[in-house]
């Protein structure tokens, strides 16, 4: 018996051995705007560089936090996080990776030149001290639990390439040297990226040789792709194609599908007296009705999260109740997703004393979330059997956040009420709550895309402390407290987590990860 | 021919500029890239180093005079999103959309004239009406759905061709192109039909109207009372007359079939200058879309220049009256 499994053993060493190349073609619904991991801090660049680069610190598909050129990290002082580096780690050049690397590597990362969107935000305030080749400290100046979280978000490059390090540079291939599981091949802009497998990986080996990327944006054509063969995987399957790929094509393609740390909800005017989008019935000028905790209660009992998910969605999304899905860190365990309930709502609204209701619009993109346009629709549809003269426009992105952000007198946000998203890139509550929830703080940072400008000092104070709580358990009390008390108060509606879809070729597996990456590591055979 | 081709170029000169005005302040009132740009969770501080950077803080006649002073010196401005140069961006796709453009004009010619002028010739054959009714289609249905049924049929359901992208290049005369291999030709065959389907349509109308004009006339009928043969009736004396409309049409649609093809493109995948156009368009990355406007201009104008001059080759009488006034 062992005898045999021996002999499969060297009979499937000398299949393997002899088998032709095992290539992987993927389509992409969006191509990265640069190879540079610092140059953008958009989804698709910093998933496409997890091929050629690692980060300190890993981030699995739920986002939980794993060892990547790290090997450990641990708060010494509320201050200062010591790292443990991953020793006998080579570059693809063949250079020796150690502490020098990190320090170049955040020294380079804020400071791209003509950077769209810079990963100062996660590099920044923090003084990396060199205690040997394999050892650093990062010291803070305030207590920050996230910095492995941050760090997570930043590619380590070569220090061998400082005087090279242009963003063009890595575009050519000459500069994107990392310590990834795949090398660069090559690189034409709109066409195509090609990788090759880095037989030296310190951690799983790849299992494919050859890696091609093809951005192929028109989502029927990525389809189509798909089903003639020319690529292996698509990312962004359109809703209306998946039913399609499961049942028809049954025999032939598997589609993958999981929860994103996307919420689609919204925001609501909470700050101005007259809201420039509510009116009374007679279309007069009315005291903003949104400011009143119950009339947002109410708005929130009316909605059909259900009805939404299924008919809108066609089943590809899961009401929400808060700002993260289950199983993420700093998630409340105590908020319910509010269900549908019109008369309770209406008896809110009447206690209220908007009984005959009030004239509102409904504001949101076309192009930006799946399904906005007609979620905005049912939107509409769900206060107008609420009693209120709803109207509803949805734009395309490139205008609709600028307004929505700054659009208003004074640059202050113009909509009242603004269908929206929000990924948590950190894979944890104080994202959302930090940007969404806290008080518009230009000074400190917070609140940046808190376009309702809700504002509540005991849940600002929540949020602070938790941002300040190195402590793991008592930060999620924390953000868990802050999450409640945002959402009772209705801060912003919840509406639903979006889920994402894959499609492979049938053989082909894909694990769906919550931060929307695809990427060929996920990739493995059936 | 030297007053008229410097007034040609003086008029020239006038419309690159009021366009780079228009362009430039069209492009300039709509949306706000930053938010396109910064990633979401970005702080107020980021912003505001992004808006600094890309120096939209300042006043927009400042920003044109800097876009101006750029453009005399040939710098259209640094992509918001790549971060290199729009013109450069921009001319490095070119070679690939010129490529589609191209075999369209040419597949449009090539099958256009001769079933137009077929057409013409016997215009009550069922096969003429056949060849009328399906340059209706050609018309009348929509690029991005042609396209994708091009797709399903040829690349998914015979497997014949690759469904999207562009295949392998290879340099040929000092020109790289995809021309010159055959997995090029098969990723090209059915972008560039799909973008000549409504050209051949026109080729088809034009050349068919031509023939019908033209047959009628007293020179055609000398023609055959001298005893040609059809055959050298149809090339010689037909071909060259109806040309003209044609060249003319075909000029100006040549313009459109670079300058448009972004539908095209996006269904096919295919890495040319009208993805990036509208790439740019949606994310609003301004530099892009005023420097490809810009160079689209410049190709107007020069195509129209061009196609003036062939008139004047092919009718003398164009140049004459130029002469004359």
């Amino acid at each position: 018996m062992k005898n045999r499994f021996a002999a499969a053993a060297v009979v499937s060493v000398l299949l393997t051995g002899t088998a032709l190349a095992e290539d992987l073609t993927i389509g992409l619904a969006s191509e990265p705007t640069a190879l540079d991991p610092h140059y953008h801090n958009l989804t698709t660049n910093t998933a496409f560089s997890r091929h050629i680069f690692d980060a300190l610190i890993g981030q699995n598909e739920v986002q939980g936090l794993i060892p990547g050129l790290a090997v450990s990290w641990k708060p010494l002082d509320d201050n200062t996080w010591e790292i443990k580096l991953r020793e006998g780690v080579k570059f693809h050049d063949g250079t020796d990776f150690n502490a020098d690397d990190v320090i170049f590597s955040f020294e380079r990362a804020p400071d791209v030149p003509n950077s769209p969107s810079s990963f100062a935000p996660y590099a920044s305030g923090k003084t990396f001290k060199k205690i040997d080749d394999y050892t650093l400290h990062i010291v803070t100046p305030s207590p920050s639990p996230l910095v492995p979280n941050e760090i997570s978000q930043i590619a380590i490059i070569s220090d061998s390439i400082k005087d090279t390090s242009t963003t063009a540079d890595f575009n050519s291939g000459k500069a994107a040297i990392g310590t990834g599981p795949f090398k660069f091949k090559s690189f034409v802009p709109g066409d195509h990226i090609e990788v090759s497998a880095n037989a030296d990986y310190w951690g799983d080996k790849p299992i494919w040789d050859n890696v091609t990327f093809k951005p192929i944006t028109s989502g029927p054509s990525r389809v189509a792709a798909l089903f003639a063969g020319d690529v292996d995987l698509i990312a962004g399957v359109p809703t209306s194609d998946i039913e399609s790929l499961k049942r028809g094509a049954g025999d032939r393609f598997n589609v993958w599908q999981g929860s994103s740390n996307r919420v689609i909800y919204l925001h609501l005017d909470q700050f101005r007296e007259n809201s420039p989008f509510v009116k009374a019935m007679d279309g007069s000028d009315i005291k903003n009705p949104l400011l009143d905790q119950r009339v947002r209660k109410a708005l929130s009992k009316a909605v059909r999260r259900d009805a939404i998910v299924k008919r809108v969605m066609e089943g590809v999304a899961i009401p929400a109740g808060q700002v993260l899905p289950e199983g993420f860190f700093g998630v409340s365990d105590k908020l319910e997703v509010e269900p549908y309930d019109l008369e309770g709502a209406k008896a809110l609204l009447a206690e209220a004393g908007y009984g005959d209701g009030f004239q509102l619009t409904v504001h949101g993109p076309n192009d930006r979330y799946i399904n906005d346009a007609k979620i905005a629709e049912a939107l509409g549809q769900m206060f107008t059997r609420l009693g209120l003269k709803t109207s509803v426009e949805t734009m395309p992105r490139s205008v609709y956040f600028s307004r929505a952000s700054s659009g208003g007198e004074g640059g202050l946000p113009e909509f009242s009420l603004v269908l929206l998203g929000w990924g948590a890139g950190s894979g944890e509550a104080s994202s959302p709550l930090k940007s969404l929830i806290h008080t518009y703080d230009k000074e400190k940072g917070y609140g940046a895309a808190n376009r309702g400008r809700y504002s509540n000092p005991e849940v600002d104070a929540l949020i602070e402390k938790a941002l300040a709580t190195v402590d793991d358990a008592a930060r999620q009390e924390l953000l868990a407290k802050a999450t409640e008390m945002a959402i009772e108060d209705l801060a912003i509606i919840p509406l639903h987590f979006q889920v994402n879809t894959w499609a492979t070729r049938k053989g082909l597996k894909y694990l769906p990860r919550t931060d929307e990456f695809t990427v060929a590591m996920g990739v493995t055979k059936e | 021919m030297l007053a008229f081709l410097i007034r040609r170029l003086g008029q020239s000169a006038l419309v690159v500029a009021l366009m780079a005005t228009i362009v430039f302040f069209g492009v300039n009132v709509v949306g706000d890239p930053v938010d396109m740009l910064v990633a979401p969770d970005a702080d107020q501080a980021e912003r505001a180093r992004v808006i600094a950077d890309f120096g939209l803080d300042k006043p927009m006649i400042e920003q044109f005079y800097l876009f101006l002073k750029g453009a005399v010196h040939g710098d259209l401005g640094t992509s918001f999103i790549f971060g290199e140069p729009a013109t450069e961006l921009i001319l490095q796709r070119l070679p690939a959309t010129m490529e589609l453009a191209i075999s369209a004009l040419l597949i449009a010619l090539v099958f256009g004239i001769p079933l137009g002028v077929y057409a013409g010739i016997k215009p009550e054959a069922i096969s003429s009406r056949l060849i009328m009714a399906a340059s209706i289609f050609g018309f009348s249905l929509p690029t991005f759905w042609v396209g994708i049924m091009l797709i399903m049929f040829f690349a998914v359901q015979l497997g014949w061709l690759p469904s999207t992208g562009r295949g392998d290049t290879a340099t040929f005369l000092g020109i790289e192109s995809s021309f010159f291999t055959l997995d090029g030709l098969s990723h090209l065959a059915l972008p560039a039909f799909n973008l000549a389907l409504l050209k051949m349509s026109l080729v088809i109308r034009l050349s068919r109207a031509g023939t019908r004009e033209v047959m009628q006339q007293d020179f055609i009928k000398f023609a055959r009372a001298k005893g040609l043969s059809f055959a050298h009736i149809v090339r010689v004396h037909l071909l060259k007359n109806i040309l003209i409309p044609v060249v003319t049409v075909l000029g100006l649609e040549f313009g459109s079939l670079i300058a448009f093809s972004v539908v095209t493109e996006s269904i096919f995948a295919w890495p040319g200058m009208g993805k990036l156009l509208i790439d740019a368009i949606l994310q609003l990355d301004r530099p892009i879309i005023v420097a490809y406007l810009m160079i689209i201009v410049v190709l107007f104008v020069t195509i129209n220049l061009i196609v003036d001059i062939l008139y004047s080759l092919l009718d003398p009488r164009v140049a004459l009256s130029e002469k004359n006034s």
